[in-house]
């Protein structure tokens, strides 16, 4: 009798835990196949995740992009940003957390409690002002003002890396100096070796948010040849490719494609990143 | 005494690109932003000296702005405590040991993985719309309906809550790492009390969890004001219909970057910094009432 109440609650937990599964992934797995239906197909076989026939057509027209721009164009453009912005942000973040967690200074808690406020600070507040500035100076229409601001530290890397430095015993900077290293020399050869997994969940972070950001890239990038995908996919809702709903989707996978390999590469350190820290994905 | 005065200057050395960054990019724009919400810039002319006739105008002569915050408020109300409850739920449901678990914790989060991209938004927008999922759905289980759930004006917003609901996996992550941390003694010594699981969770779930639901309320609640591409992808831009989902970052660009009046939007800016700061300090002195820190 035990047994048998125990193996029913057993089923009912898988039955809803599987429930929850599906209902979270099912959106994610319609785009996939709606990607691979016939355009005549797509609404009229909405519940269905089964297209009749694959149609890999829709990943080539819709990789033709838009007025003489392909996919490739706004892959390469997405990829410049990203891995310029990436090594930006986590460079500067590394030398920073390293100045706050192991060096005494003057002013030292002044100027964390300026990152905490950077941290908080909603960007609406700065945005305008920015527009304003990298106008003055003609940056507009360029990747510069999507990728320099990320060279100066970026709050959430900076305090990730600072706790985790946090961690490495001190007495290793202490045997470093008596066989006299600087500070400089410390960070380059002790800690940075030590940190390389806080630098990776840094990275990785990098990587999501440039690779998802629109809004940036909405109020710098004109022209279409200068698009990364997340504002490329955006000119499919405009009027006048309103029909090809199959490259849409198709494209719409396609750039989900490179977040997912990062995610099944790294996992333990995207894990271990949102749970230690807080940070969203 | 040499060498302390070393490290002085080497930890500026260190913190530098920050300092840099903080007066270029947060400093100065804040201070900037602050004088061009007492102007009138169309970004061609200089700015031209209004006084508080910027902030004037936002509450008497700006029906959208009235629209706009009423819908940012109900999105945040909605949207931040149902993802949290959801993620706590689901958060405890994960927390034991069986079998492909890592699996489901995967499954779980990719929605969030991928959630601000904006092949999400677009997916969002044809589930959601006349002919998606969603309806024909409805219509297997024999509700026939044909109305666009993005452009109806009563349920348009909810397809918004619905998406950020959807995401709930990295705060369901940073649930599951604070749930084992409370150790297993806490619920045993409960259970010889002869306490039930409802007890056990006021008791020793809630509680325990408090600092971790604290910083995730106010994180999310931030992060949701600020809440701008999936309005934007969904409403073509435009926050319909009838304004419902015309999000304040939305209205914002609007008035910013689509018409040029870089005062008002400033204005409206910090306007709502001081929304945000006001709700956060809300949030962190009733905080005192129910988080529980472990001293």
């Amino acid at each position: 009798m035990v047994l048998r109440a125990k193996n029913v609650k057993t089923v009912l937990y898988h039955l809803i835990v599987c429930i929850i599964a599906v209902t979270a992934i099912y959106p994610i797995l319609w785009l996939v196949a709606s990607s691979l239906k016939p355009n005549d197909e797509i609404y009229t076989t909405a519940t269905s995740l089964i297209p009749s026939r694959l149609e890999w057509n829709n990943y080539v027209s819709g990789w033709k992009g838009f007025a003489g721009n392909t996919f490739a164009t706004f892959m390469k453009n997405s990829f410049i940003i990203v891995i310029l912005s990436t090594i930006g942000a986590v460079v500067s973040s590394a030398l920073v957390g390293y100045g706050f967690a192991r060096i005494r200074f003057a002013g030292s808690k002044f100027w964390f409690s300026a990152v905490m406020l950077t941290l908080l600070l909603p960007h609406d507040v700065t945005i305008i002002s920015q527009y304003v500035l990298f106008a003055k100076i003609g940056w507009l229409s360029s990747f510069k003002p999507i990728i320099v601001p990320q060279f100066f530290g970026i709050p959430f890397f900076i305090f990730l890396i600072m706790q985790f430095i946090r961690t490495i015993p001190p007495e290793l900077d202490e045997a470093a100096k008596m066989d006299g290293c600087s500070k400089y020399s410390i960070f380059y050869k002790i800690i940075v070796p030590l940190i390389v997994p806080a630098l990776v969940t840094s990275a990785i972070f990098s990587f999501y948010w440039r690779w998802d950001d629109f809004y940036t890239p909405l109020l710098y990038l004109n022209n279409p040849s200068q698009y990364p995908v997340s504002l490329a996919l955006k000119l499919f809702l405009d009027s006048e490719s309103l029909n090809n709903w199959g490259g849409m989707f198709a494209m719409s996978t396609l750039s989900l494609v490179p977040i997912f390999v990062v995610f099944i590469i790294f996992q333990k350190y995207i894990v271990d990143g949102i749970s230690t820290s807080g940070l969203k994905g | 005494m040499k060498l302390r005065e070393n490290d002085h200057i080497v930890g500026y050395v260190f913190i530098s690109p920050f300092i840099l960054g903080f007066l270029i990019f947060t400093l100065f724009p804040m201070f900037s932003s602050l004088y061009f919400s007492f102007t009138e810039y169309d970004l061609l002319s200089a700015p031209r000296w209004v006084g508080l006739s910027n902030y004037e105008k936002m509450f008497t002569d700006d029906d959208k702005i009235m629209d706009s915050i009423r819908v940012t408020l109900t999105y945040v109300l909605t949207s931040v405590p149902s993802r949290l409850i959801i993620a706590l739920l689901v958060a405890m449901l994960l927390n034991r040991a069986v079998k492909g678990i890592g699996l489901y914790r995967a499954t779980y989060y990719l929605p969030s993985l991928i959630g601000g991209s904006v092949a999400v938004s677009i997916m969002w927008r044809q589930i959601f719309g006349d002919k998606g999922l969603i309806n024909a759905f409805l219509d297997t289980i024999g509700i026939h309906t044909t109305i666009s759930w993005i452009g109806y004006p009563a349920t348009a917003l909810g397809t918004l809550v619905l998406l950020s609901v959807w995401q709930f996996g990295s705060s369901m992550l940073i649930f599951l790492a604070g749930l084992k941390n409370i150790p297993g003694t806490y619920y045993e010594a409960a259970s010889v009390d002869g306490a039930g699981p409802i007890r056990k969770f006021f008791h020793i779930t809630l509680p325990l969890l408090s600092p971790i639901i604290l910083f995730n309320l106010i994180l999310q609640t931030i992060s949701g004001f600020l809440t701008f591409t999936p309005a934007y992808i969904i409403s073509n831009g435009e926050g319909g219909p009838l304004n419902n989902t015309l999000l304040y970052s939305l209205y914002l660009f609007h008035r910013a970057f689509v018409f040029f009046e870089m005062g008002y939007a400033s204005a409206m800016a910090w306007f709502m910094l001081i929304l945000i700061g006001l709700i956060t300090l809300v949030i962190f002195k009733t905080s005192k009432y129910w988080v529980h820190y472990e001293s």
